[in-house]
């Protein structure tokens, strides 16, 4: 089936699935939100208990999830992995380390003669959920504000000095937040992660000082959100884009580019507008109508809003990863991609989507069947965190 | 020549890929090993609705969740290593070697991560078959995930199944098969999933000898030992039989690592086989391009070639065959390689240059002088410096007769183990009691030993043959990369002190009382 494709339509294809791997990242980062919550909306310590152990069932999926995004990536259009993650190297590096630390404090967290003591591991699942999101915001940025990178192939001729890619300032990606449309984005996940985190743990929590304190919380995250958020969709319409010519695969700048991919591919638009309204529309059920299940509406509408925002970037003849060194060094789908085998065995694994969101879904249910209350932290039977 | 390589950058990058691989294989073992004894343990649960049987498969499903986590904790810096560190590889071999990584992610690590929540949370929530599945799903879902990775490593040992496309300056995928079901990928997975099995029931023996030293849980622990027994000897001998087969691969693939398990200098036919050497390295040795001279070793006639090639008097060529070439036996040498390399890199250099003017003539003539050389495309790097074809044989050599040594002394071990239960007698044999304390850390021993024969042993090459270490690394400032260096070493320490502190702590307090 998938040999028959065209190479542009394998492509075009693998963009789309990396985008919605990132756009269900983004959205189980509910979990990192959460995380820089505990403290805020858990004031005793069985409070905090519960939420640990909310969050802790969910943390391995938005974990796996980011494993599997690297993966595909690299699968999909090697040449960005190769590019990004060994020339911003302490951008990738920083977020890595909050991701290490996460993986071991729920596990460790409460267990007898851990070493580094409860509090440590607490802080571990903070920092985690603050830089995590900022720093993985702000480097998706960098697809829209483009990149101090090089890369040329045929170094790989010169015996003593073959990298291919080479990054071009001393901060080795760290200056990307010396742009604020890129902070923007990533304050932007930072206070969604939060809104989603708070809609989760109502959810999925029974306890009456924790859904009273979740209200005024709400406020205080949903508003700044919606103040980095706009600025950043709004600077987005309105700044030029890096485009490249379908024949040539010359870059150019283009006034409005995104903003015009919106336009062009209304598919994407609706897909953009139809998520931005249900994620306020999950704040707005919990704030004004005290429903429960806003974690649905506004996780949805992430997914779909994410998604629109990762098509635009790489779609439409559109360069995913500007280079501001040598713009015609620009990555886009069809310069950076995987040969047409690679593409079609990997779109034959990635039949197996379907499948894991399968088992995933029903393996959720069955553990969130019923909120957990303060009882069940008392159950000898179950496994606390 | 005043250019050369900047082998600091080199160094620590390595330093850095081996020191997190090495922390990762801390955990992923006894993770691939104590969930296949997990699964056994709660099939008999289930069978015999035994409540017994309920708190042996609990205990160990702790032991397994603290292991697993400082597991996961590990991996993720490994998966963006490669491109953080080792960027031109990505590139030259991404086309493939990014596949198995993404892969592994979609089929193996969902389905872990999945189950493993049913297996933690779901006692009370799902069906004692439902939870029962998911408990082999979180093991058939760790091996899977070996599988994937370890088909990505034999890639690199032995590189097969692609093209050299010049137009993108890479390697590409054509059959995806043959990647998969290489000699090289087959045993690398069959030997490390069962020795990695062997080391889970090295530690399950290990943690219950201890409760029968310490005269607690008898029952437990002799359930334990029992089932920890059968499957480690039945692994054990599969580990016996696939090292064997991995030891062939090499030889076929890569003669040198081979040469440089056996301290070969001088290859011959019906070669011996040394059981135990100890490699003289004195540096001024007048000899020493030629080391036979080991201080001191015992050996087994013609065992060597009969382990390489199936035939006790086939002929195995030693390092300097390799680097010298030996006419006798068709192997190229060392220089002529180079010279072959050198050619295909340049005729790289200038298709590219070619195909910026669209200069169809040369492009094709360049083309073939490529094709021609391709197989030797790496060895056009050591053009100043050939003696970095050798790998560190000492280092290669120890380690790999620790580890065959250890692996028959395992298998000894578990029939013993088996004998003294079948006899009733395990709970007064002290001193094998002792020995299966002692086996823990071996374990462990034998399969680092066996990571840094594979790895140590293919040095310079991160491919084989086509791209050297020093080629794939990324364009960092040195200071970078030590920085990372010391802080995975401080971050992973701490938390590997602090793993080992709450699993002794778990240890001892035993499993809980009562099986509900
Ligand atoms: C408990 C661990 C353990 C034990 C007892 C053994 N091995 Fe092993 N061995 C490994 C754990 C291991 C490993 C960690 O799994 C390695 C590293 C890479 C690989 O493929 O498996 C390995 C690699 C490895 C290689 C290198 C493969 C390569 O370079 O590609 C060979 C030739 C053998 N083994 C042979 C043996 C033999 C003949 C054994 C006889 C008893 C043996 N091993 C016992
Ligand atoms: C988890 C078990 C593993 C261990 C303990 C291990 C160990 C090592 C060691 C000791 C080195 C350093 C060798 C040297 O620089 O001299 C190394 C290098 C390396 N290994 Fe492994 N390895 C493991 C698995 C893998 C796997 C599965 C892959 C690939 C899929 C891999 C890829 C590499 C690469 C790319 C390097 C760096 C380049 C080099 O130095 O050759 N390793 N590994
Ligand atoms: C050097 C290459 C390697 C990379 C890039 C790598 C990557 C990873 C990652 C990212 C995880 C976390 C998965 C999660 O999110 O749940 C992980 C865990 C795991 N890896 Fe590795 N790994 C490597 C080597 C190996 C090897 C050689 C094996 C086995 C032979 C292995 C087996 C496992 C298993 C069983 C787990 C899950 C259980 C555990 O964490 O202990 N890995 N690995």
């Amino acid at each position: 089936m998938f040999e028959t494709f065209s190479l542009i339509t394998l492509q075009q294809y693998w963009w789309i699935i990396i985008s919605l791997l990132a756009s269900l990242l983004i959205f189980l980062m509910f979990v990192q939100g959460g995380q820089t919550l505990i403290y805020t909306l858990g004031k005793t310590d069985t409070e905090r208990s519960l939420i640990i152990n909310t969050l802790g069932r969910k943390w391995e999926l938005t974990f796996t999830t980011l494993v599997t995004f690297g993966g595909a990536f690299f699968a999909s259009f090697p040449l960005f992995y190769s590019t990004s993650f060994g020339g911003a190297y302490w951008v990738w590096m920083a977020i890595l380390f909050a991701f290490i630390i996460q993986a071991i404090s729920y596990e460790y967290r409460s267990k007898a003669n851990n070493f580094l003591g409860k509090r440590t591991f607490e802080i571990f699942l903070f920092v985690n959920g603050f830089l995590g999101t900022i720093l993985l915001g702000t480097a998706v940025g960098t697809f829209f504000n483009g990149a101090m990178f090089s890369m040329e192939k045929v170094n790989i001729t010169s015996i003593y000095d073959s990298a291919i890619s080479r990054w071009m300032t001393p901060a080795h990606g760290l200056e990307a937040v010396l742009n604020f449309h890129n902070v923007a984005l990533g304050l932007s996940v930072f206070f969604l992660a939060r809104i989603l985190g708070i809609l989760y743990i109502i959810n999925s929590v029974k306890d009456e000082n924790i859904l009273a304190r979740s209200h005024k919380q709400m406020w205080y995250n949903a508003i700044p959100f919606l103040v980095f958020f706009l600025y950043f969709v709004i600077h987005l319409m309105f700044k030029q884009g890096f485009a490249y010519h379908p024949e040539t695969g010359e870059v150019f700048m283009q006034p409005n580019k995104y903003f015009f991919n919106l336009i062009e591919m209304p598919v994407v638009l609706i897909l953009f507008l139809a998520g931005v309204v249900l994620v306020l529309s999950g704040i707005i059920k919990f704030l004004f109508f005290k429903s429960l299940k806003g974690i649905w509406y506004s996780g949805a509408g992430t997914v779909m809003a994410v998604l629109a925002l990762f098509l635009i970037a790489g779609l439409n003849q559109t360069a995913f990863y500007p280079s501001l060194h040598n713009i015609q060094q620009s990555l886009t789908i069809e310069n950076s991609s995987s040969s047409h085998y690679t593409l079609t065995v990997m779109s034959y694994v990635s039949l197996f989507v379907p499948v894991v969101i399968t088992y995933i879904f029903f393996v959720w249910r069955a553990i969130n069947n019923k909120p957990i209350e303060k009882s069940d932290l008392e159950d000898d039977n179950a496994h606390i965190y | 020549m005043t250019e050369t390589f900047d082998y600091s950058l080199i160094d620590w990058s390595r330093a850095q890929f081996a020191l997190t691989a090495m922390y990762h294989w801390i955990f992923v073992p006894l993770t691939l090993g104590l969930g296949f004894i997990v699964a056994i343990m709660e099939s008999i649960y289930v069978k015999t609705g035994n409540p017994e049987w309920k708190r042996v498969t609990k205990f160990w499903m702790t032991i397994f969740g603290i292991n697993f986590a400082i597991g996961v904790a590990t991996g993720i810096i490994l998966e963006f290593e490669f491109g953080t560190n080792w960027s031109n590889y990505s590139w030259f071999v991404g086309d493939i070697f990014g596949a198995p990584l993404a892969i592994e992610g979609i089929m193996a690590f969902f389905l872990e991560s999945t189950f493993i929540a049913v297996m933690f949370f779901g006692w009370n929530k799902v069906s004692k078959m439902f939870h029962l599945v998911s408990t082999w799903l979180v093991a058939f879902g760790a091996s899977l995930s070996a599988l994937w990775i370890l088909v990505a490593n034999a890639w690199m040992q032995m590189p097969v199944g692609m093209r050299f496309n010049p137009d993108t300056a890479r390697n590409e995928m054509v059959h995806f098969w043959d990647i998969l079901f290489s000699p090289m990928a087959v045993s690398k997975f069959t030997h490390t999933i069962a020795s990695s099995y062997l080391l889970g029931a090295i530690v399950v023996i290990g943690i219950s000898s201890w409760f029968l030293l310490k005269k607690r849980h008898l029952v437990f622990a002799k359930r334990s030992i029992v089932v920890a027994a059968v499957f480690g000897l039945l692994t054990s001998i599969f580990t016996v039989f696939t090292g064997d087969y991995s030891a062939k691969a090499v030889a076929h693939h890569q003669p040198m690592k081979f040469a440089a398990f056996e301290g070969l200098y001088v290859g011959q036919r019906g070669a011996p086989l040394i059981a135990i050497g100890v490699v003289s390295s004195s540096p001024d040795d007048p000899d020493y391009e030629n080391v036979k001279d080991f201080v001191f070793k015992i050996e087994i006639p013609n065992f060597l070639s009969y382990m390489a090639f199936s035939d006790f008097n086939a002929f195995v060529p030693g390092v300097n065959d390799l680097m010298q070439g030996n006419e006798e036996y068709g192997i190229m040498s060392a220089a002529e390689k180079i010279a072959r390399g050198k050619l295909a890199i340049d005729a790289l250099a200038e298709y590219k240059a070619a195909s910026k003017v669209n200069d169809t003539e040369k492009l094709e003539k360049t083309k073939f002088i490529l094709d021609e050389n391709f197989k030797y495309f790496g060895y056009g790097y050591f053009i100043d410096d050939p003696s970095r074809l050798v790998p560190n044989v000492p280092l290669t050599f120890y380690s790999f007769h620790l580890m065959v040594a250890l692996g028959m002394w395992f298998l000894f071990f578990f029939a013993i183990v088996l004998v003294l239960v079948y006899k009733d007698k395990i709970s007064q044999a002290k001193f094998w009691l002792i020995m299966g304390i002692v086996n823990i850390p071996l374990a462990y021993i034998a399969s680092q030993s066996g990571w840094v024969t594979a790895e140590m042993g293919r040095q310079p090459w991160v491919i084989q043959d086509l791209m050297p270490t020093m080629t794939a690394v990324s364009k960092l400032d040195v200071n970078a990369v030590l920085t990372t260096f010391i802080l995975f070493a401080v971050i992973f320490t701490a938390l590997l002190i602090a793993e080992l502190r709450i699993m002794f702590k778990t240890i001892k307090n035993g499993p809980k009382p009562g099986g509900n």
